[in-house]
């Protein structure tokens, strides 16, 4: 049996474990609200975008926009979204295993794949595997618009100058603060949905400027807000799957410590039976 | 401006501007006037649907006579069945702009393009902030004062 000593040092050291995943369910669960909000703020805009998108597109006649066009889908990029830092259950890993898998799948039906990470624990896992085309890394800390739109404008010069054909994003997305979806969207090219006969008449609207002008301003901002939208459930999900991790951790340890001391009142107990038979046969001696 | 008239009353069209972080204004307008892609226009009751997108500029609403001012960053503005919604990417009341903040971006900005020629890809970027801080400053004049 382990010593008392022994003992008492792990019970202090997994306490001492204990409080710190405490105070990191703690800071989740805080940061999980704010998170929550932004993500439930930004969700009427990139929902009205998307209609309005959907409406202008279904309008359009003659001219294509470069980001509507469909090629030929030879080279694809898939932008993989995870979150900078661990110790948040299986949210990394659950993706980039996705990821993973995803770009196996499809690595016959692509002569390219290319990968392109937000976040750094992502871009650990692919760089090992595949070569990483760019990485984002920090944005994700405080997500704001200005990172989204600079990195949507890399993506849209990309597709633009045909270094891929195809664009996807995949990221983790914010169902329950228990559970994120993996969730693959296709951004470019922009999928047109195919509105049947069931729709009400559309209603003519006076453009100005043109269409296409429009749809050429709009375009771009859909696939930001796509991008910010990504990021924001992305660290809404961090902070879900962190604070149930820690949950666990925590519930893990204090039953660790109920083990443990146990264990050590057990050992206390027959220390003490030990040196009580040694007094009693030592005096018994004596006495003969 | 315009006397207010009790006609006006039940002609009213409801405003939301919306951008990535919230949810802005939503409310009853009796006149929106804005910064279109082509110039300024202005709304009233019963317009035909419109769809445009908007410039750095100022977004003037009037609701019961009172007119509150705003200035927007790039925009959409769609009005259909006496419903007005504006996408924007950053929207800010007048009374809340800090001035000192849009002075300070001003500065900078000007002091960033005397560096820089038309062809450089940050002279395009630095004329923007240059144009969102005047209107800024601008729009921040106009704040109703309570």
């Amino acid at each position: 049996m382990a010593s008392l000593k022994s003992i008492k040092k792990r019970i202090v050291s997994v306490k001492n474990t204990r409080q710190i995943t405490k105070a990191m369910k703690m800071v989740s669960a805080a940061k999980l609200r704010r998170a929550q909000e932004n993500v439930v703020a930004a969700r009427p805009y990139a929902k009205k975008l998307g209609e309005v998108l959907q409406s202008l597109a279904a309008n359009l006649e003659g001219d294509l926009h470069p980001l509507l066009e469909k090629r030929e889908a030879k080279k694809l990029l898939l932008i993989v979204i995870t979150s900078d830092r661990g110790l948040c259950g299986g949210f990394n890993t659950n993706l980039c295993k996705a990821a993973d898998r995803y770009i196996k799948e499809k690595k016959d039906s692509f002569e390219q794949i290319n990968v392109m990470t937000i976040g750094r624990k992502g871009y650990e896992f692919l760089k090992s595997r595949y070569t990483v085309y760019k990485n984002f890394a920090n944005v994700l800390a405080k997500p704001n618009y200005q990172a989204a739109a600079m990195m949507a404008q890399e993506v849209i010069d990309g597709y633009i100058a045909e270094e891929y054909d195809q664009v996807e994003l995949l990221y983790n997305s914010f169902r329950t603060v228990m559970t994120q979806d993996i969730t693959f969207e296709q951004m470019l090219p922009v999928a047109q949905e195919e509105s049947g006969e069931t729709e009400e008449t559309p209603v003519e609207f006076i453009y100005e400027p043109s269409v296409g002008e429009l749809l050429g301003e709009i375009l771009p901002k859909n696939i930001e807000v796509q991008i910010f939208k990504a990021m924001l459930e992305t660290v809404a999900g961090e902070h879900g799957a962190r604070m149930t991790a820690m949950d666990s951790a925590s519930k893990n340890a204090s039953e660790m410590i109920g083990k443990l001391t146990l264990q050590y009142n057990r050992a206390r107990q027959a220390a003490i039976t030990t040196e009580l038979m040694e007094i009693i046969s030592g005096s018994e001696s004596i006495k003969g | 401006m315009r006397p207010y008239k009790e006609e006006y009353m039940a002609e009213k069209m409801k405003l939301e501007i919306v951008t990535p972080y919230k949810k802005v204004v939503d409310t009853e307008v009796e006149e929106v006037t804005a910064t279109g892609k082509i110039g300024e226009f202005g709304i009233l009751p019963g317009h035909a649907p419109f769809l445009t997108s908007l410039k750095i500029g100022e977004l003037v609403y009037k609701n019961n006579g009172v007119s509150e001012h705003m200035s927007l960053n790039w925009g959409y503005f769609e009005v259909q069945d006496d419903k007005i919604i504006v996408l924007v990417e950053t929207a800010e009341i007048a009374a809340e702009i800090d001035v000192e903040r849009a002075k300070a971006a001003l500065g900078r900005a000007e002091e960033a393009l005397k560096k820089l020629t038309q062809e450089d890809k940050q002279h395009k970027i630095y004329e923007a902030a240059l144009e969102r801080a005047i209107i800024r400053m601008q729009v921040a004049g106009k704040a109703v004062r309570k």
